[in-house]
C-alpha cells in the first residue's frame, strides 16, 4: 500500500501525466464553458420574473458550485496528507487554495451584481451570500496559514488539519446561517429558491458548470506542475527537463 | 547470540506501568489553575476586555434602552467571543516556549486527553468568569430577567465550545512568532455557528417561544466539539512541535 | 510477523534515518542501535542536526524517513510503551517560572511514574536546592533551574535517557556530579544518549558523528571539532 502510494505520489511521474491531461482539460473546459455561457447569455429564454438579469447565474452558479467543491477537495487532500504523507496531496492544497478563494470572490461579486436589479441593493445578508462570505474567510485562513510557515512540510500538514476542521464545520455553518436567515428576514426572494427551469436554461447551465470544473482541473494541474518543479529543482530529472527545453512554467515564471 | 552477551551486563527492563488518564489530567488541570492564580493579570485581562467592549456599544452606538434591549444579547455574545479570542494565544504558547508541551507530548497518555484538561482549565479561568459577569452587564443593557437567564445558559454551553474550537487554532499557530492575528483569522469563521445559535436562542426566548430545543442543539455542538476538537488540537500540536 | 528475540537487546534501533530541513539534508542513511548499559554521545558542529536526531529518537520530530525500532519491533506499534520508557530532557526542560521546584517536579512526573513527595524533596536536596524547594523558580539562577530539571534523573525509572545539552549552565562540581550519575546509570543497565558542548570525562563512551554541511559521515568516527 505504502509503496503504491509513493509511486503514485512520485513528482516526476505526476509531471508527465499532468502534462498529458492538461491540453484536453483546457480544450474541453473552454469549449464547454464558452458554449454554456454564450448560450446562456445570448440564446436562453428570458425569465418571466427577473427578465434578463437572471442570466448572471450562468457565471454565478458555476463559480459558487466550484468554490465549495474545491474546499471539499482540499479537505480530502488534507486527509491524504495527514494519513499517507503523500506529497502531491499537499501540493494540490497549496495550488487549489488561491484558485478557490478567487472563485469565491467571483461568486460573491456576481451575486452582488445579480442582487442589484433583484433586490435593489448590492449586498444583502442572504443566507447563501453570507455562507459564501464565510467560505471566503475559511479560504483566507488557509492561505494565511500556508504562508505563515517557512517550512513547507509543516505548512502542508498544518493546512491539512485546518482544511479538515473547516470541512467538518461547513455543514454546521450552512445550517446555522440558514436558520439565522429565517429568524431575521422571512420570505423575500432568495437565491436558494431556484425558479423552475426549462431545459433551454438548465442545459447551458450544466455545460457551464462542467466546463468550469474542467478549467479548474487544468488550472490546478498547471499550478501543481509549477510547485512540483520548484520543490524538485535540485533533482536530476528537473535539470534534464530544463536542459531539454521543457518546463513551460519555468520560462513563464522566469525561475 | 546476543542473548548471552546481555546476560553478562545488567539490563533495565522496560517499564510497563504508568499513571492513569484521570491522574494525568488532574495533574495538568492543577498545574494550569495554579499558574493562572499566580499570574493574576492573565486572569483579569479577558474580563476587563469583556466589560470594556460591552461598554463601547452604548457609547459608540446609542444608550437608548430600546436599542440596547434588542442588541444586548448580541453585544454580550460578541464581547465574550472576542475576550476568549484574546486569551487563546496564551493557551499553548508559554508551554511551547518553556518545553512543557514537549514533555506533555511525550507522556504515555494520549496527547488529546491532556489537551482536553488544558482546555478545561482555560475555560474555568476565562469562559466561566465571563458567564458569571454576564447578569450584571445584562442588567446594564436593560435585558429582562428571562433573557438574562437564557443568555447565561447559552454562554454556559457556548463558551466551552469557544475554548475547544480555539484550542485547534491556538495549536496550529503556536509555532509562529506572530501567531495572534492569524489565530483570530482562523478561528472567527469557525465561531460563527455558536454565535448564531447563542444569540438566536436569546431572541427566541425574548419572543416568548420555548427554547429547550435550541439549547439542546447547542449542547449537541458542545458534545461534537468535546469529541473532535481535542483530537484535532493534539494533531496540530504534534505538527507544531515537529517543526521546532 | 514477530521479530526474533535476539533483537530485543537493542532498546532502540535506528535504520537508514534521513532527515531534511529547509531543503538541506542533515543526515542520511544513518543507522545505529542503543543498547542497555551504554552511553552514546551525538557529536557534530552547530547545525549538524544533533538536537533533531534526539528529537527524532524521542518521537517529537516527524519530518524524517527510515525506521526506528523499539525492542526489535517498529516503534509506531508501541507508542505508549516507547513514551513511557524514553525520558527526553531538551534544552528547554519544561520548568515553569511561577511554580516552585517541588511543584515543577510534581507536574512533570505526574503522568509518567508515581513518586511520593518526600522522594522529590530528597532529590531536590541532593542537587543542592534544599533551601529553595518552596521558592518560585523565577528567583533561581539559570544553573539552579537546570538542576531542577536534572533532579528528575535521580528517580527516573526510564531505561533510555535522551539528554540534550544537559550540562548547560552547570558549574564544574555539578557537571562532575551529573557525570557520576550517568556512569552509575549505565552500570545499572540504563542507556543514555546525549549531546554536550564540552567533552565529558566518561569511560566507554560511544559516538554518533554527524557531518558538517549536511554531508553524511559514517557512524563512530574519531572525535573532531565537536563543540
Amino acid at each position: 500500500m505504502w509503496q503504491f502510494f509513493h509511486k503514485l505520489g512520485s513528482p516526476k511521474w505526476f509531471y508527465g501525466i499532468a502534462g498529458r491531461f492538461m491540453p484536453w482539460l483546457l480544450g474541453f473546459g473552454l469549449l464547454l464553458a464558452l458554449a454554456g455561457i454564450v448560450w446562456g447569455l445570448a440564446f436562453a429564454p428570458r425569465d418571466y420574473l427577473q427578465g434578463n438579469s437572471y442570466r448572471i447565474i450562468f457565471i454565478h452558479v458555476p463559480t459558487a458550485f466550484l468554490a465549495q467543491s474545491v474546499y471539499m477537495m482540499m479537505a480530502v487532500a488534507g486527509v491524504i496528507t495527514l494519513v499517507w504523507k503523500m506529497k502531491l496531496a499537499d501540493v494540490f492544497v497549496r495550488a487549489a487554495a488561491p484558485v478557490g478563494a478567487i472563485l469565491t470572490v467571483l461568486a460573491l461579486f456576481t451575486g452582488a451584481v445579480w442582487g442589484k436589479p433583484t433586490w435593489g441593493t448590492w449586498w444583502i445578508w442572504d443566507a447563501r451570500l453570507t455562507s459564501m462570505l464565510i467560505l471566503l474567510f475559511l479560504y483566507l485562513g488557509i492561505i494565511g496559514l500556508a504562508h505563515a510557515y517557512s517550512d513547507e512540510k509543516t505548512a502542508a500538514r498544518a493546512v491539512a488539519v485546518l482544511a479538515v476542521v473547516g470541512v467538518v464545520n461547513i455543514p454546521i455553518i450552512k445550517y446555522s446561517v440558514e436558520w439565522w436567515n429565517t429568524l431575521h428576514q422571512p420570505a423575500t426572494f432568495k437565491l436558494t429558491e431556484k425558479p423552475t427551469m426549462v431545459p433551454e436554461m438548465w442545459v447551458p447551465l450544466l455545460l457551464a458548470v462542467l466546463g468550469t470544473y474542467l478549467l479548474f482541473g487544468w488550472a490546478a494541474l498547471y499550478r501543481m506542475q509549477t510547485e512540483v518543479l520548484r520543490r524538485e529543482r535540485r533533482t536530476r530529472w528537473v535539470k534534464e527537463l530544463i536542459a531539454a527545453g521543457g518546463g513551460s512554467q519555468l520560462k513563464s515564471r522566469g525561475a | 547470540m546476543g542473548q548471552q552477551e546481555s546476560m553478562s551486563v545488567r539490563v533495565l527492563d522496560p517499564v510497563t506501568t504508568s499513571p492513569g488518564l484521570w491522574q494525568s489530567m488532574i495533574a495538568v488541570l492543577r498545574r494550569d489553575l495554579r499558574l493562572s492564580v499566580r499570574q493574576k493579570q492573565d486572569l483579569l485581562n479577558p474580563l476587563l476586555f469583556f466589560v470594556m467592549v460591552v461598554a463601547l456599544f452604548p457609547l459608540g452606538v446609542s444608550p437608548e434602552s430600546d436599542f440596547l434591549r434588542e442588541a444586548g444579547a448580541g453585544i454580550l455574545w460578541v464581547g465574550a467571543l472576542l475576550a476568549t479570542l484574546l486569551s487563546l494565544d496564551h493557551l499553548f504558547r508559554f508551554d511551547y516556549e518553556d518545553g512543557t508541551l514537549e514533555q506533555m507530548a511525550l507522556q504515555p497518555q494520549p496527547l488529546f486527553v491532556l489537551v482536553l484538561a488544558k482546555t478545561l482549565a482555560h475555560w474555568l479561568v476565562t469562559g466561566l468568569p465571563l458567564v458569571i459577569l454576564t447578569p450584571m452587564l445584562g442588567m446594564m443593557l436593560f435585558l429582562d430577567g428571562n433573557s438574562v437567564a437564557v443568555l447565561c445558559l447559552t454562554l454556559l454551553i457556548g463558551t466551552p465550545v469557544l475554548s475547544l474550537i480555539g484550542s485547534v487554532g491556538a495549536a496550529l499557530t503556536v509555532g509562529l512568532r506572530a501567531g495572534g492575528v492569524l489565530l483570530s483569522l482562523l478561528v472567527i469563521p469557525l465561531y460563527i455557528p455558536v454565535l448564531i445559535f447563542g444569540t438566536g436562542t436569546v431572541m427566541a426566548a425574548a419572543g416568548g417561544s420555548d427554547v429547550s430545543g435550541h439549547l439542546a442543539l447547542m449542547a449537541a455542538i458542545l458534545v461534537l466539539a468535546l469529541v473532535l476538537a481535542p483530537l484535532a488540537a493534539a494533531v496540530a500540536l504534534k505538527i507544531s512541535l515537529s517543526a521546532s | 510477523m514477530t521479530e526474533p528475540l535476539q533483537h530485543a537487546d537493542h532498546l532502540l534501533r535506528a535504520e537508514a534515518l534521513e532527515c531534511e530541513r529547509d531543503g538541506r539534508t542533515l543526515f542520511s542513511d544513518l543507522s545505529f542501535s542503543i543498547v542497555p548499559g551504554t552511553l552514546t554521545r551525538v557529536e557534530g558542529p552547530n547545525g549538524s542536526g544533533k538536537t533533531t536526531l534526539l528529537r527524532i529518537l524521542a518521537g517529537l520530530n516527524d519530518n524524517w524517513s527510515g525506521q526506528v525500532y523499539w525492542c526489535g519491533e517498529p516503534r509506531q506499534r508501541h507508542w505508549d510503551q516507547v513514551r513511557r520508557n524514553v525520558l527526553y530532557l531538551g534544552h528547554r526542560p519544561g520548568i515553569k517560572m511561577l511554580l516552585t521546584p517541588l511543584e515543577n517536579l510534581q507536574a512533570l512526573v505526574a503522568g509518567r511514574q508515581y513518586v511520593p513527595d518526600n522522594i522529590l524533596t530528597q532529590a531536590l536536596e541532593q542537587v543542592g536546592l534544599g533551601p529553595w524547594t518552596q521558592v518560585p523558580c523565577s528567583q533561581l539562577s539559570a544553573g539552579q533551574k537546570r538542576r531542577v530539571a536534572l533532579a528528575r534523573l535521580l528517580f527516573a525509572d526510564e531505561p533510555v535517557w535522551l539528554l540534550d545539552e544537559a550540562f548547560t549552565a552547570l558549574d564544574v562540581d555539578a557537571v562532575a556530579a551529573v557525570e557520576r550519575l550517568l556512569e552509575d546509570r549505565v552500570r545499572q543497565g540504563g542507556a543514555v544518549v546525549m549531546t554536550t558542548h564540552h567533552e565529558p570525562a566518561l569511560k566507554g563512551m560511544r559516538r554518533i558523528r554527524l557531518g558538517a554541511a549536511g554531508e553524511p559521515e559514517s557512524v563512530a568516527h574519531a572525535v573532531g571539532e565537536g563543540g
